[in-house]
């Protein structure tokens, strides 16, 4: 067996083992009023980080390009309460037409 | 499809048509973005095969590994002439963040068995997400799922074909796709923004991560905003409308 391949198969596995981790914390840790409101606001601060990385980084520098104007777009949506596939569809076209016509990367 | 299972515990009230028409519309918010984030399996299927790996290493990370963020780092760094081990640990980095998943999913979903190991494979972003996006146990349940097995499916598949023929497939930014990600992500974010202190918490997060990009490596970010919520936490709550809908 390469190395490379054992590297495969640890990485898989140990991704395996954290997302179970996060499973074994036992309920009445979770119930505890501090933990509980901690982990109601997790999600909320775990997804504004992703619609920021996913918006303007690429691998460790901060960038402008299409994507800001298409997150824009997909704002403006949500606030015309848009359903859910028009928006994305929509962010995804606007990205894509600035780019095809060359006025954004 | 069938109607979600009912929740063990608390006792579950029967569904309202409100929640059935959620659960609806929650599923088929997990189809599209299993086929949005699925393509990108181009991505990650050619650059893998590019980097030196074989179809058969390419296809056990996205069957076994399956997370992108985790993926994309070990083939860059494999591309970028780095060890396996540093692959590895590249990918176990970005992955920390699965772990809190489980954490916030872990009173919603099914303990043990086979669902249990499903549960655990099928927690990335998007399942996470979209689960968050649920306003009733069930339909919580039903996001996760939805998005966990569409997501699974279409990322092997895309995975498998990128590896094949990716050389020959055009660029997924090109069709925006990563703007849609990240729209996806601001909706899924949206109705959860009633409340002043959920818009003081994600934006405060979002400049977290933005701030810490430059000089932290990847994945880490993500994890230094999830403290903007343990910190916002452990602040006295200062509305009594807690959790309220």
């Amino acid at each position: 067996m390469t190395l490379l391949w054992i590297g495969v198969l640890v990485a898989s596995v140990g991704s395996f083992v954290q997302k179970w981790l996060g499973y074994q914390v036992p309920p009445e840790v979770l119930e505890r009023p501090r933990i509980a409101r901690i982990t109601a606001l997790l999600p909320i601060a775990l997804l504004g980080a992703l619609v920021a990385v996913q918006t303007a980084t690429s691998g460790a520098s901060l960038v402008v390009d299409a994507r800001l104007a298409a997150v824009g777009a997909a704002a403006m949506l949500l606030l015309l309460r848009a359903p859910f596939l028009v928006v994305v569809i929509g962010a995804a076209a606007v990205a894509a037409a600035l780019r095809a016509l060359g006025w954004a990367a | 499809m069938s109607q979600a299972l009912p929740a063990p515990s608390p006792p579950p009230a029967p569904h309202s048509p409100a929640t059935s028409a959620e659960i609806r519309r929650i599923r088929r918010n997990g189809l599209s973005i299993g086929i949005a984030t699925g393509l990108y399996g181009i991505s990650f299927g050619a650059l893998a095969t590019a980097s030196g790996l074989d179809v058969w290493q390419a296809m056990v990370l996205s069957l076994l590994m399956f997370t992108g963020g985790s993926q994309f780092a070990f083939v860059g760094v494999i591309g970028g002439g780095g060890s396996a081990l540093g692959a590895a640990a590249a990918s176990l980095l970005l992955g920390v963040r699965n772990t809190l998943y489980g954490l916030v999913l872990s009173r919603t979903l099914p303990r043990g068995g086979w669902r249990g190991a499903a549960r655990a494979q099928l927690t990335i972003d998007e399942s996470a997400a979209l689960a968050a996006s649920g306003t009733s146990q069930a339909a919580q349940r039903a996001g996760f799922w939805a998005a966990g097995v569409w997501v699974y499916v279409f990322w092997n598949l895309f995975s498998l074909a990128g590896a094949l023929v990716g050389q020959y497939v055009a660029d997924p930014a090109a069709w925006g796709l990563d703007a849609a990600a990240a729209a996806a992500f601001l909706a899924l974010l949206w109705p959860r923004l009633r409340r002043g202190e959920a818009v003081a918490v994600a934006i405060a997060a979002a400049f977290v991560a933005l701030l810490t990009t430059p000089v932290l490596p990847a994945g880490i970010p993500v994890l230094a905003a999830a403290a903007v919520a343990v910190v916002a936490g452990l602040l006295p709550a200062r509305s009594s409308r807690e959790e309220t809908r």
